[in-house]
């Protein structure tokens, strides 16, 4: 027999198709719909946008991982496509390229980067870059254009349902009255409504996060945690006083919700690992989401939930444990 | 009698492809080869203490090393030959090691060992002789882990057994022994299992089996009918199903706890070779000195089943299954998740080698290892509910206190994680590590105590 050189490795020897690619690739397929969505409500605003984002998102790891770093670049595992795409559906369509671009730096930079790059960054990174452009520019954020093709009575113009509703509560104006001004549920539900580009259609979100379900990107914890968490608090509170709340259903279509439980919440890197460990992380983001937008003073808190609760992450990880085989009864 | 409802381990698992590209290939015997190499360790625990020395002539079915302390095992001569010398030879765990070297001359057998193809339905045998006959046999675990069989037919002292597990999963891919031996040894099966249910004292005892191998299903089930006792499982297909843990959770619900053996739960579990292989020693007074090995790999011309003297050179089954493929870049014995690769085809089937598989090139390297995600997907598939991605960088900072405390020992190294691990980490790998060094931390505390 001739001689013939052997690899010499240990077990498994076999590995089972997943990448960490073809994973981020799926969660962009998986937007790709609320995407469709927000380019049919909002024109070609909608596709700039996400273009310069997520343009600008790569570019800014790439020079980081260059130039600070002076490391290998890992742009080609699809993270940050994945960090700005994302980015993007949380903002208005009108949003101005330069505030993109500096949103996309410091979801990148700030975000991920400093951390260490993917996998070491404790908050999500478009959230982070959100948040920052949120704060330091309210206007330009909470600015949002009136979606295309459907006629909207002119009291919705400019401001989304949750941001309505704020400003009428602090007016001191009924719940029930305001409902009044605002679309219908099934309106909401395709997105017929002022919002950030990706969090308007409910529908096609839920699109997406079959879709996560069915590849197995994700699992259905963290998302239907957080939402049946807030619909349960915000039906608690509505069910006791009608006349300053308003009712669940309203709660789960409005604002950045949906797009924040299916895309945001379930980040890898800044979700736990355990399935308990995810249960509990979705009803603290419930909770809070609530919270803030029944008592705080944005109208909108899903993103404080997700940051705030992405703290909690390495303790959940620390406490909360998968059930190990065997725990059960020492000793038989 | 056959269970209907289908039945599988609830936590963790995967599905890698199966691939039994040799279920349908009748076992065949291959001729001894010209020389043998017998190395003294083909079991867990201590080496076999040579019996025979350079010069000895031995006919097939002799003792050659008797098997030193409780756990140990004895080894016969698979062919009648002299022995050239007892040398350091390369096994499969890579390191040389002590050997018995044979060359051929004939095929003589122990006359004592009846070689008749009849059935032996009569079990004569007390409780303690076949325990004894077993021992005498030098028979091992035949899934792979080779741990001494009469060992675990002795109930310890305090714990009481009511269920005999046979395991008849096979979920390794590729591998299809098992399978061909169910289909083509059922009868003597059957017995094999009374005579291990007489040794336990048991009177119940179930044959696990995945439900790819349906044919194997109904045939034993329709031998089973006529068998007061053993009965039929149909498990769902999962990997690590042949798990003994995870294979007694699927047939009674049992959890054997952490650290525990099954005997804890009142089960003991042995592999349909091996309970073929007491059939043989305890009827046909055989010792241990052939095996089925299944002979395959994607681009080998014919995926085969051989029935093997134990000793046979690897080559020797790659000459009979059709030739070295043109793309082999590795060689593993065993199945693709547990087996070992080997980097050597002088290298001999031992007692516990259930195949031989071959990789082509493509498939021989790892990808390189990205950053963690900590997408979870280890812990989902952990089948013992560890937490790979965290037991990974314990091991690797040498944590091992912290690595103990999160159950690294708990690992069974079934190789789902980093099967599943999108991220191509060396999990398991690392873990190894880790059970290693916590192992003689271990070890080194109960000395001092």
């Amino acid at each position: 027999m001739d001689k013939k050189l052997l690899t010499v490795s240990l077990s498994p020897h076999l590995h089972g198709k997943e990448t960490t690619s073809k994973l981020m690739t799926g969660v962009v397929v998986a937007l790709i719909p609320a995407w469709l969505v927000s380019v049919y409500f909002f024109g070609w605003d909608a596709v700039i946008v996400p273009v310069v984002s997520i343009g600008s998102s790569v570019l800014f790891e790439f020079l980081i991982q260059k130039y600070l770093l002076g490391k290998k670049s890992s742009i080609q595992d699809g993270s940050a496509i994945v960090t700005g795409f994302l980015l993007a559906m949380t903002l208005p369509s009108n949003i101005s390229p330069w505030l993109v671009i500096l949103g996309a730096l410091v979801a990148i930079g700030v975000g991920k980067m400093s951390f260490g790059g993917l996998g070491n960054n404790p908050f999500n990174p478009a959230l982070v870059g959100r948040v920052f452009l949120f704060i330091s520019f309210p206007v330009q954020l909470t600015r949002y254009p009136n979606p295309n093709h459907i006629i909207i009575s002119d009291a919705v113009s400019g401001a989304t349902p949750l941001g309505l509703l704020k400003e009428g509560m602090r007016n001191g104006e009924a719940v029930s009255g305001l409902l009044d001004q605002v679309p219908s549920h099934m309106q909401m539900f395709i997105g017929a409504m002022s919002g950030s580009m990706g969090e308007i259609a409910a529908a096609a979100i839920l699109l997406g996060f079959i879709y996560l379900l069915v590849k197995k990107i994700i699992t259905w914890h963290i998302p239907v945690t957080i939402l049946t968490t807030v619909f349960l608090f915000a039906g608690i509170l509505w069910l006791a006083n009608p006349r300053n709340n308003a009712d669940p259903l309203f709660h789960l279509l409005t604002g950045g919700l949906m797009l924040g439980s299916v895309f945001m919440a379930t980040d890898y890197v800044t979700s736990p690992m355990s399935k308990k460990g995810m249960i509990y992380y979705g009803i603290g983001i419930g909770l809070i989401t609530v919270i803030i937008r029944r008592y705080g003073a944005y109208p909108e808190g899903v993103q404080f939930a997700i940051l705030i609760m992405n703290a909690f992450v390495p303790i959940i990880n620390m406490y909360i444990k998968p059930k190990r085989f065997g725990e059960v009864k020492k000793n038989g | 009698m056959q269970n209907t409802k289908y039945r599988t381990f609830p936590r963790g698992g995967i599905h890698p492809p199966e691939w039994k590209l040799s279920a349908g290939e009748p076992i065949k015997e291959i001729s001894a080869p010209a020389r043998v190499i017998i190395p003294l360790t083909q079991h867990l625990g201590a080496p076999a203490v040579p019996v025979v020395e350079r010069g000895t002539a031995v006919v097939t079915g002799q003792l050659l090393a008797q098997g030193q302390g409780f756990v140990s095992a004895n080894i016969h001569t698979p062919v009648s030959g002299k022995v050239i010398k007892i040398d350091a030879a390369i096994d499969a765990s890579g390191y040389k090691r002590t050997a018995i070297i044979i060359d051929v001359d004939g095929d003589e057998w122990d006359s004592t060992i009846d070689r008749s193809p009849s059935l032996n339905k009569n079990i004569r045998d007390s409780r303690e002789e076949i325990i004894r006959k077993v021992q005498d046999a030098g028979i091992v675990g035949m899934g792979g882990a080779t741990f001494p069989t009469h060992v675990k037919l002795r109930v310890p002292k305090g714990k009481k057994a009511d269920m005999l597990i046979i395991n008849g999963v096979e979920c390794e891919p590729f591998l299809t022994a098992d399978h061909r031996l169910m289909l083509e040894k059922g009868n003597e099966l059957m017995i094999g299992v009374r005579l291990i249910m007489k040794a336990l004292e048991v009177k119940n005892a179930v044959i696990g089996i995945e439900e790819n191998k349906d044919d194997a299903i109904e045939y034993l089930s329709g031998l089973a009918e006529k068998q007061p006792g053993i009965s039929v499982q149909t498990l769902k297909v999962k990997y690590p199903q042949g798990g003994e843990k995870q294979l007694i959770k699927a047939v009674t619900g049992r959890e054997v706890p952490g650290g525990g053996l099954p005997v804890d739960v009142g089960v003991v579990v042995h592999n349909v070779g091996t309970t073929f292989a007491v059939y043989e020693a305890v009827q046909k007074n055989k010792p241990l000195i052939e095996r089925i090995v299944t002979v395959t790999g994607r681009s080998l011309s014919t995926p085969s089943n051989f029935l093997v003297r134990i000793g046979t050179p690897v080559s020797k089954l790659i000459d009979a299954a059709g030739g070295l493929p043109e793309d082999t870049g590795k060689v593993v014995l065993g199945g693709p998740m547990m087996g070992k690769a080997i980097n050597n085809l002088d290298i001999p089937v031992t007692k516990g080698t259930s195949g031989v598989l071959f990789l082509p090139a493509d498939e021989s390297h790892r990808e390189k290892a990205d950053p963690c995600i900590r997408c979870s997907k280890c812990i989902s598939v952990c089948p013992m509910g560890l937490e790979p991605y965290l037991l990974m960088p314990l091991a690797e900072y040498k944590l091992w206190d912290k690595a103990e405390k999160e159950k690294v020992m708990d690992c069974i190294e079934c190789g789902s994680c980093s099967y599943t691990c999108p991220a191509h980490r060396p999990l398991l790998d690392y873990i190894r590590l880790g059970k290693m060094q916590v192992g003689q931390l271990i070890r080194k505390r109960k000395q001092t105590v």
